[in-house]
């Protein structure tokens, strides 16, 4: 418990860290939101005013600590464009992005964990010298192509799934899950080859290691010295990569969800940015942000449920 | 050979293919080790012992060539199919490894990897085989044996650890334990100890040990019989209480030689063996030992002596210039 509050603890310097950064790098945009907010039209003395009442004539360090304390209390402010709340649009798009982001991952896995198993128990077969150089062309195809590609067989050619569009889970989970399953196969074409090259290779490592002739020598089943004495110690890397994977994901995926046409936090984002949308921009940014760095504590929790000397602060 | 022969090695060789060429690792070894018996297999690093247990065992790395015959209980393992192997090994065949820090899986319990092993060959439920791991804790001499099943490796010492594995090897009662070179990763205090924990475990459950070493101290007083190696070859095996009395080959001598003796006076240089053992993709025509060898003359280095009967029975030797009988061993 000690470890998981030390943990804790560690976050509150890395938030702050990102809420600064978030808050800078939004103001350092060219652009002045006053004359975003008024147009070309505006006059100069207009643009003070606003300027004045929006508190953007202040210091950027008393700004900063304004922005803060009204995030403290929940709010992140609003759009000028929409006069929707951060929190709202936000809420409106994680879900989407979120099951994309889970349903990707799984997929990934699912194609990866097994292929990276079975070559590195096969290592140097023909088998395994074919799955790790399609790995590695798979890791060099853009997932725009691959979007197209999968558009093209499974919507155009075969008819099977709706090249585009979305419907709630919420609302009809069979349809929602239709037109899911294209952006997240897209998605996962482009992490198995990360996840089955990392998770290959430790294997293989962890394979040469004498526990590993000392399991083969107690007379163990292959099966069980495969999934239990060489998987359990080679998969931190890939409880590193999937979290990272993730984390990136929380973000949305921009390029997926726009050829897909998916109301996520990709598309929020690009939105925000085109229209000059920096309070949006800003709370969005901080989110994720905070939602990746989250993300990353869960990983090394993760660590030490897999790993009793993380656990025990031995390592 | 008697008819209590437990495992008979016979004309084994192990060649390693390498970019330099092949690499004979064991060349044409025999040896035998009776039931409950204890042999020894003494040689400096790089003369084929681990390679030599590692092929008795079948867990020779994947390019290995190994031929000859390994006879255990009137199978020949080089040649049996792997799940027989594998209800063997663990069950009658088991083995302790050089360094307890890295054969024991380090993210599984001390417990699983003890039941794990129970399980995998006796019919036993899951407290039945807890109660046997806990037995054997304590037998190996671990404290609260019940407390350190949940532990994890890390967690113990090395001298702990080794009796760990110790357990792990002895859970199944097994007809042969190989050890090799249980002690070397081990802190001078704790070799004692699991050396004599070995031989009492082995007098206490009948079964037949080989104690692979690089140590001739560890394998005198506590070996019925000992095999000496050197590149790759046995060149001397006697009963343990023989060879200690007149050993012929030059080799066993400097090894004994190269012992450090607590008697010797301060500041004594240590008489270490000189050169390197030859390099085993470039085999010698004559005696391998012949360059190192202060006896070396004529044939010594055109041909290889092979293993001949001593006076004293049971006694082999490979040399062509043996230390004198009655010389005594140089100390």
């Amino acid at each position: 418990m000690a470890f998981v509050a030390r943990r804790l603890l560690y976050l509150v310097p890395v938030l702050i860290a990102v809420s600064v950064l978030t808050f800078v790098i939004a103001s350092l945009l060219p652009g002045d939101l006053a004359y975003v907010i008024l147009g070309d039209q505006a006059t100069p003395e207009n643009v003070a005013a606003l300027r004045h009442d929006m508190g953007l004539d202040q210091p950027i360090w008393l700004r900063y600590f304004g922005w803060l304390g009204h995030i403290l209390q929940g709010d992140f402010g609003r759009s000028f464009r929409t006069g929707q709340t951060v929190l709202q649009a936000m809420s409106e798009r994680v879900p989407v992005s979120f099951e994309l982001m889970i349903l990707a991952e799984l997929l990934g896995l699912a194609i990866g964990v097994p292929l990276a198993i079975a070559c590195a128990a096969k290592s140097g077969s023909a088998f395994d010298r074919f799955m790790t150089g399609s790995a590695f062309a798979m890791l060099s195809v853009p997932s725009f192509l691959s979007a197209i590609l999968l558009i093209y067989l499974f919507a155009v050619e075969l008819r099977w799934l709706p090249a585009t569009g979305y419907v709630p889970f919420s609302e009809d989970p069979l349809a929602n899950l239709r037109f899911m399953v294209l952006p997240a196969l897209t998605l996962a074409l482009a992490e198995w080859p990360g996840i089955m090259r990392v998770l290959r290779s430790d294997m293989i490592a962890a394979l040469q290691e004498d526990y590993i002739a000392l399991a083969k020598a107690k007379g163990l089943k292959p099966s069980r010295i495969l999934f239990v004495h060489a998987l359990k110690p080679s998969s931190l890397t890939l409880v590193t990569i999937t979290g990272i994977n993730i984390g990136r994901l929380i973000g949305g995926a921009v390029i997926v969800e726009t050829i897909f046409a998916l109301p996520g936090i990709g598309r929020l984002l690009v939105g925000a940015i085109y229209n000059r949308d920096l309070i949006i921009l800003q709370g969005v940014v901080l989110l994720v942000a905070a939602g990746f760095v989250i993300m990353n504590f869960i990983v090394d929790m993760l660590y030490a449920v897999l790993d009793p000397r993380i656990r025990h602060g031995h390592a | 050979m008697s008819s209590g022969v437990l495992l008979s090695v016979e004309d084994v060789v192990v060649d390693l293919p390498t970019p330099r060429g092949n690499l004979r690792a064991v060349d044409h070894v025999d040896l035998a080790v009776g039931a409950g018996r204890t042999l020894g297999i003494v040689g400096e690093s790089g003369c084929g012992k681990t390679m030599l247990s590692r092929a008795i065992l079948q867990l020779l790395p994947r390019k290995a060539r190994p031929s000859g015959r390994v006879m255990f209980d009137g199978q020949d393992l080089l040649r049996l199919p792997a799940e027989k192997l594998r209800r063997l090994r663990g069950r009658s065949l088991a083995v302790v490894f050089q360094d307890p820090m890295t054969s024991l899986n380090p993210v599984l319990t001390i417990g699983t990897q003890l039941i794990e092993t129970i399980r995998e060959h006796l019919e036993l439920d899951l407290a039945e085989a807890r109660q046997r791991g806990v037995d054997l804790l304590a037998a190996v001499g671990i404290p609260a044996p019940e407390q350190r099943l949940e532990q994890y490796p890390h967690q113990l010492s090395g001298g702990m650890r080794q009796r760990v594995a110790i357990a792990i090897a002895l859970s199944c009662e097994p007809k042969l334990l190989i050890a090799d070179e249980p002690t070397t990763a081990l802190d001078v205090t704790i070799q004692a100890q699991i050396l004599d924990l070995l031989a009492r475990e082995q007098r206490r459950r009948h079964m037949a040990m080989i104690i692979i070493t690089h140590d001739l101290g560890v394998v005198a007083g506590r070996t019925d019989e000992v095999a000496v190696m050197y590149a790759g070859r046995v060149v001397e095996r006697a009963p343990t209480s023989a060879l200690f009395k007149q050993m012929r080959m030059p080799y066993t001598e400097a090894l004994l030689a190269a012992l450090p003796k607590l008697d010797a006076a301060p500041h004594t240089p240590l008489p270490a063996i000189s050169g390197r053992p030859p390099d085993p993709t470039r085999p010698l025509k004559g005696c391998s030992f012949a360059p190192r060898c202060r006896y070396a003359a004529g044939r010594c280095n055109t041909e290889k002596p092979s293993l001949s009967r001593a006076e004293t029975p049971g006694h082999l030797y490979a040399c062509f210039h043996p230390i004198e009988t009655g010389a005594g061993a140089v100390a």
